[in-house]
């Protein structure tokens, strides 16, 4: 064999051999890692999986958050107004989490109720519910921050 | 008035990229001198607009005229001043501005320094620059106009985002692009040899600096963005393995393996085609990149606001710079044979298994990235990838390369020296079993750690005994070239990022504790006492302040005052706080208030964690010091040859034997 | 050469993927707000005027005409940039604006409407937000479009824009109408 053509040989048998076995990892990385996300109705009609993880997206419940006391557990419902999943999460939760606020958990089904490992808020800022609206209100009647700051109000 | 002269400048920025990218190309194919001459002049006065146009932008900013709709979204009067600057970058509109900028700024780094290439070649590559600035200034002016007015103008603006109101978020954009937007530089280069057909391989010798250059710059914008996760996000991660991440990590990949490939091409001639597409493949990556932040394709923490025009727009942008240089490439790429022969235990061998891992790795890291498309487009559901298919598939593939990593400098070009890597393996592993054991007595008992020390050593001894090496063997004043002492920092930066990374994940402790006040928490040796939370203000938020006192053997280390702020939008941001420290970080975080004065709070022991960014700090000077080398210092010999038309091999062993 | 080409070919499958994943995006909400009233009955309500609280706003005395209900606030600092909108394109609807007064005292309210313009062509209250459950409202402003048969049309989220309205909300709007005739 020629020195090119040996060469050559080389090159691609590596090329192979690295995409062989970069294809068989990254097909098994991903059915191990990847994740549906259902909504509540879906989830009540038998679609997400019993015994695995997915995520659950919906709306926090109004009225529905209640903390154990004296731990990180928190109980919520996520709901997206037909039907209703309980969830319960034990850490911190994310700044943007609150009632009415639309959020994806990551956890599994565990009697009955949704057991989250991961909670994520999203949030529109051009939008906003009435409680943060009063808390920042409030915060500037204390602290007499300069009324300007509500411009986007009185337009 | 002045926002229209900002929006006059763009569109005359526009009109001269067009022509830069028109008149040179045109003139370099008909070989006409006056025309091809124009490609500079263009490209400063494209500049100087463009510059101008930033200017203004950043003035509408400082003055608050809210009456610029930009402006009056990503700014209001309670921001201080020092954060008026981020904010013009803070959202699209801006951001794009300064992409097309700093692609000006390099455009005229290439128009000025790189006046001793050969005439045509020139104003090829200042012709294919012009040709991604009259892209992007297009689709600024025609989806993203950062002048557009609101009238009436409204009192005062909504707010920057709180997420971007950072130290470490001034520095990150720019920085970030300058390395994005630096491939640009090495794609021009390789469309110009495209276009021309001929200098299948001059163009890489040429190209080398500005790769590594950008790719340097790539490193520390990477390392910035890195830091500042971790700094603000507030759950004390460094890498997240999100889209937008991954968007600027995946150029960084192909740029590595594109700085590999070009030394190859450049000093033995082999690789040409190879090193053609991977700088096609970086830029594209960057372009990608750019698509996938803001077209709204993906979600993600960092993307901007979705509009699908202008996914549509930069998807038709992206179609033809991409498809027309990878159609470009299969009609006019060079034959893959070439170069000088290598035996299968060579350097070449060695940076050949680098390259194809940094590639794999790109691939996967796109597939991971872009699976939840797939999901959409197949209608199997919504899918989205966890951030452990990364980290496992991007262990597995650098593994090679880090065994690869001490002994590619230690082989010859063509054919290494067996005895010498018997010596130096030899070395390399004792020292690294030495450096595991010296970890066990330390106390570290458990697998990952000691994998971290002992990966560590390999590399940073094995770079070591290299650097040795050399200084035994060459002369004084020749030991270590600035390409080559470049090359060691790099390789020694991936060193001190492996042990930080592994050692970061396998040592932290990381609580989530609700304490009352007076109450404390024992994290590793610590102990974290909380004193209750204050409320305080800052120039444009109310903040409340918790106090944590950290001590070790009841001796106070430091105090530490984690807060929770409101803006005047009523976004929430946590702070951390973070005592530094080069072995560990201590670092804490507010959660929710859980009534009577109780506070969950989020409590870290980080040892290592800055090692991860010293790494990438030390790749990027790796970066900026290979690029100094005055080998790369343009010849008049190499123009005169070129002219001459000899053939590119010849040329190169001239060039080698000069060097 | 042909090997040459997969580079292209490659590229451009990735093309059409995202070609795909643009169109999906324009007919999905990627920030996942489930919002599974649309095509749906309208809640039952029954609500007091702003200007009378006497007199009551109920579903069944709307039916039989297309109807938009505009949730806004006085609190609500994005209202703010809606409202000109709403100022500009209410008597183009076609349709009538009710305003649908969220979480808010009354008084605020009508000092709101007095000082920037009244839009509407009537605003009911909902002091206490209980209703506003019912249609799945977690803030304002937000806006519905009720069919003729008391079915929900559409749902936006977030402020009216120009875009939105000429997009979205007016073929929305047309679409209700034609179904009637």
């Amino acid at each position: 064999m020629n020195p090119v053509r040996k060469r050559r040989l080389i090159v691609i048998s590596l090329i192979v051999l690295a995409v062989g076995i970069a294809a068989a990892l990254t097909v098994f990385a991903l059915q191990q890692n990847m994740t549906y996300l259902y909504s509540p109705s879906e989830v009540e009609a038998g679609h997400a999986p019993m015994h695995a993880r997915f995520r659950l997206g919906g709306v926090v419940k109004e009225g529905s958050i209640h903390r154990v006391p004296g731990t990180l557990t928190t109980d919520f419902v996520v709901t997206d107004r037909f039907h209703d999943m309980r969830v319960q999460y034990t850490g911190i939760l994310p700044d943007l989490f609150r009632e009415g606020q639309s959020v994806i958990t990551t956890g599994l089904m565990q009697n009955g109720q949704f057991d989250a490992s991961e909670v994520l808020a999203k949030h529109d800022e051009t939008y906003m519910p009435k409680e943060v609206a009063d808390a920042i209100a409030k915060a500037k009647a204390e602290h007499r921050i300069p009324a300007a700051a509500q411009g986007g109000g009185t337009r | 008035m002045i926002p229209e002269l900002g929006q006059l400048a763009l569109i005359l920025a526009l009109l001269l990229a067009a022509l830069q990218c028109a008149l040179p190309i045109f003139g370099a194919w008909r070989d006409h001198r006056p025309l091809m001459a124009t490609a500079r002049s263009l490209a400063v006065g494209q500049f100087v607009f463009v510059a101008l146009a930033f200017g203004i932008l950043t003035y509408a900013f400082l003055v608050q005229d809210f009456s610029v709709a930009y402006v009056a979204q990503n700014s209001n009067l309670q921001l201080p001043w020092w954060y008026r600057f981020p904010a013009v970058w803070g959202a699209h509109e801006g951001s794009l501005l300064l992409w097309v900028l700093i692609l000006n700024v390099w455009t005229l780094a290439v128009a000025a320094l790189g006046g001793k290439l050969p005439e045509r070649f020139h104003a090829r590559v200042l012709g294919v620059l012009g040709f991604v600035a009259f892209g992007f200034l297009l689709f600024s002016l025609t989806t993203s106009n950062p002048f557009a007015r609101i009238l009436p103008a409204p009192a005062d603006g909504a707010d920057l985002n709180p997420v971007l109101q950072d130290p470490g978020l001034i520095m990150h954009p720019p920085v970030l692009y300058m390395g994005y937007v630096g491939f640009s530089v090495a794609f021009a280069f390789a469309i110009a040899a495209l276009l021309g057909g001929e200098l299948q391989s001059a163009w890489v010798r040429w190209s080398r600096p500005w790769t590594n250059v950008a790719w340097g710059f790539l490193s520390a914008g990477i390392v910035a963005g890195s830091w500042w996760a971790y700094s603000e996000l507030g759950w004390g991660g460094w890498w997240f393995w999100d889209p937008v991440e991954n968007a600027s990590f995946m150029p960084w990949l192909v740029g590595a393996a594109l700085i590999h490939a070009q030394a190859v091409t450049d000093k033995r001639g082999g690789l040409r085609a190879w090193t053609m597409l991977l700088a096609i493949f970086a830029f594209s990556l960057s372009l990608l990149g750019t698509f996938l932040v803001r077209s709204g394709v993906l979600t993600s923490v960092h993307s901007f606001a979705a509009d699908p025009k202008r996914g549509v727009f930069i998807l038709g942008f992206l179609a033809v710079v991409v498809g027309g240089s990878l159609l470009l490439y299969a009609l006019r790429a060079p034959k893959v044979a070439g170069g000088k022969p290598f035996a299968l235990a060579s350097r070449e061998t060695l940076i050949l298994i680098g390259n194809l891992m940094l590639t794999v790795a790109a691939a996967t890291v796109l597939l991971g990235t872009l699976y939840p498309l797939v999901g959409e487009a197949l209608n199997i559901g919504r899918i989205s990838v966890g951030a452990p298919y990364f980290g496992f598939l991007f262990m597995l593939l650098m593994t090679p390369l880090v065994l690869a990593l001490p002994f590619a400098p230690l082989s010859r070009w063509g054919n290494a020296d067996l005895a010498l890597w018997k010596r130096a393996g030899l070395r390399i592993v004792g020292l690294s079993i030495l450096s595991g054991i010296i970890g066990w007595v330390l106390g570290a008992r458990d697998f990952l750690p000691l994998l971290g020390v002992t990966a560590a050593t390999y590399v940073l001894s094995g770079t070591a005994i290299y650097a040795i090496k050399r200084w035994k063997e060459a002369p004084r004043g020749k030991r270590y070239p600035l390409e080559m002492f470049g090359m060691l920092c790099a390789h020694a930066g991936v060193g001190v990022f492996i042990a930080g990374a592994i050692l970061t994940r396998s040592l932290s402790i990381e609580q989530d504790v609700a304490l009352s006040p007076g109450q404390t928490a024992h994290v590793g040796v610590y102990d974290f006492k909380f004193d209750g939370v204050a409320e305080t203000q800052g120039p444009n938020w109310l903040a409340q302040q918790g106090t944590v006192d950290v001590s070790k053997n009841g001796e106070t280390i430091v105090t530490l005052y984690p807060q929770k702020r409101t803006y005047p939008r009523g976004q929430v941001q946590t702070e951390a706080s973070i005592h530094p420290g080069v072995f560990r970080d201590l670092y804490v975080s507010l959660g929710d208030p859980l009534g009577d004065g109780d506070w969950a709070l989020r409590v870290y022991d980080k040892p290592f964690v800055r090692w991860i960014w010293a790494g990438g700090l030390l790749m990027m000077l790796g970066g900026f010091c290979a690029a100094a080398d005055k080998r790369f210092r343009m010849r008049r010999e190499a123009t005169a040859l070129e002219v001459s038309g000899a053939t590119a091999t010849t040329r190169i062993e001239v060039v080698e034997q000069n060097a | 050469m042909k090997v040459r080409l997969i580079p292209f070919a490659v590229f451009a499958l990735l093309v059409v993927l995202f070609g795909v994943g643009i169109v999906w995006n324009e007919h999905h909400d990627p920030n996942y707000v489930p919002s599974p009233l649309i095509g749906k009955a309208a809640p039952a309500f029954d609500l007091p005027k702003l200007d009378d609280p006497a007199q009551r706003v109920r579903k069944a005395d709307l039916l039989g005409k297309a109807y938009l209900i505009n949730v806004f606030a006085s609190w609500c600092f994005a209202c703010g940039d809606e409202h000109p909108v709403l100022m500009e394109y209410a008597n183009k609807f076609g349709v009538p604006l009710i305003g649908y007064d969220y979480k808010d005292k009354p008084v605020d309210a009508k000092a709101w409407l007095a000082r920037h313009g009244n839009p509407y062509s009537q605003v009911i209250t909902d002091e206490s937000g209980a209703t506003a459950i019912d249609f799945g409202v977690y803030g304002a402003p937000e806006t519905f479009l009720v069919d003729a048969r008391g079915v929900i049309r559409y749902k936006h989220i977030g402020p009216l824009t120009a875009e939105v309205i000429a997009q979205e909300l007016e073929p929305a709007i047309r679409a209700a109408q034609g179904a009637m005739r």
